[in-house]
């Protein structure tokens, strides 16, 4: 880094100063020792950093990879068409849905219910052993990562809702059923705990380690 | 960039959320997205008629909600048999099947949380548009915050989709009135989030209280 980008980079660290994470409001130190820790425009208790950060991440990141495998495993539903039952799992559906021409949603559900899940667990796992290693590379990019892995996250959940459209509205006793299996649970688990583990993880980890503002916290 | 060191709190500069950065506000113009020189992230976006704007948007969006659950999404016709299902169908669903985990979760995506989000954004905007403070402000801000990442809308439009196709293979399936209603709340629910700039509702909300 040359000089004159040296010279511009102040942060809100630097300067004894924290940003509300809720209305990024700019308080001082200084404030909130007199005033209590307590952002003065929302009422939102403030933080230097996101609280224990990593510790959050690395577990949740770790529950997440652990019910991948009954996401995967198990059916997440069974439809039962003129008594004959079909089940299937999260990638079968994909595999169904290809195997009938539908190219399209298939490609669709295979990047929301199958790429999305493996690509956050492992680009969490490399942003959090990136900071947890102190690693300085690029850190533009991995805040860039960060960014698409939390966009990305919420988009798995199609293949819950489409599972809920369908035992809603095929019950039909004898022609036609269709009902949830267990892998549906673990695979909503996954979800939801993956776009936990994107919020405790706190990006400007990332840039702490630049040298100014370090102090953590 | 000069900052005083002694200030308490203030509006003139703030960090990015992402990397921390400082930046002066007033670097970023009426209309303009501001983003963070260092990291790239958005940092806010300054919109004319900001609040009214995103009042029109949460008032139209919280319209189509109310239609959006009074009719049928799909409906669903097997050798004379016909079925339909309303948005709030599938949670009740999950949750009947045993699935109660499920049940939740679907409802709390699917219906709580992106109507929760209308009702915030009206009852904040609507009370500032008629030269009154709102009751919880605060609150309203941080659940406005909090709800976001959970109102999953756009998302299940999508597994509507996927349904239907899937349904397709052995049935005739029919597009519901609602599914519309439920497609344009959509649409109005981010365009609100998109035209409302907060640095807007503060310095309202400021106004209001001299
Ligand atoms: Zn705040
Ligand atoms: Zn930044």
């Amino acid at each position: 880094m040359n000089g004159a980008q040296q010279q511009a980079r102040l942060t809100a660290a630097s300067i004894e100063a924290v940003s509300c994470h809720i209305c990024n409001l700019l308080v001082s130190d200084s404030y909130r020792r007199r005033h209590g820790n307590i952002c003065p425009r929302c009422g939102t208790a403030l933080h230097r950093r996101k609280p224990d950060s990593m510790s959050r991440t690395w577990a949740l990141l770790i529950a997440a990879a652990i019910l991948y495998v009954p996401a995967n495993v198990y059916p997440i539903l069974t439809v039962v068409s003129f008594g004959q039952p079909t089940t299937s799992t999260i990638i079968g559906g994909v595999i169904e849905l290809a195997a009938g021409g539908q190219w399209v949603i298939a490609a669709v559900v295979f990047i929301a219910s199958v790429f999305v899940p493996i690509f956050k667990i492992l680009a969490l796992l490399f942003l959090a052993l990136s900071v947890q290693l102190k690693w300085q590379a690029r850190p533009r990019a991995r805040t860039l990562l960060y960014r698409f892995t939390e966009f990305i996250g919420r988009w798995s959940m199609i293949d819950i809702f489409m599972i809920s459209i369908l035992i809603a509205l095929v019950k039909l006793q004898a022609l036609a059923t269709v009902t949830a299996g267990p892998g549906a649970i673990a695979f909503a688990a996954v979800v939801i705990i993956t776009m936990f583990a994107a919020m405790t993880f706190d990006p400007r980890l990332i840039w702490d380690t630049e040298g100014m503002g370090d102090d953590g916290g | 960039m000069r900052i005083d060191r002694h200030f308490t709190y203030t509006e003139s500069h703030m960090a990015c959320p992402e990397c921390d950065l400082l930046h002066l506000v007033s670097d970023i113009r009426e209309g303009e997205q501001g983003h963070c020189i260092r990291c790239g992230a958005l940092l806010f976006v300054r919109h004319r008629n900001s609040l009214d704007r995103a009042l029109a948007f949460s008032l139209t969006g919280l319209s189509f909600f109310i239609l959006a659950n009074l009719f049928p999404l799909l409906t669903f016709e097997m050798e004379g048999q016909t079925e339909s299902n309303r948005l709030i169908d599938g949670a009740i669903a999950f949750w009947q099947a045993g699935y109660w985990e499920l049940g939740i979760a679907v409802f709390i995506f699917s219906v709580f949380a992106p109507l929760a989000v209308l009702l915030v954004l009206v009852t904040l905007l609507l009370p500032l548009r008629l030269g009154r403070a709102p009751l919880f402000v605060k609150l309203q801000i941080r659940l406005l915050v909090f709800l976001k990442p959970w109102a999953m809308s756009e998302i299940f439009i999508l597994g509507i989709i996927v349904a239907f196709v899937k349904l397709q293979d052995f049935a005739d399936v029919g597009i519901g009135l609602s599914l519309f209603a439920f497609i344009l709340m959509v649409i109005a629910t981010v365009m609100a989030y998109l035209t409302l700039d907060t640095r807007a509702l503060w310095a309202r909300l400021e106004e209001l209280a001299v």
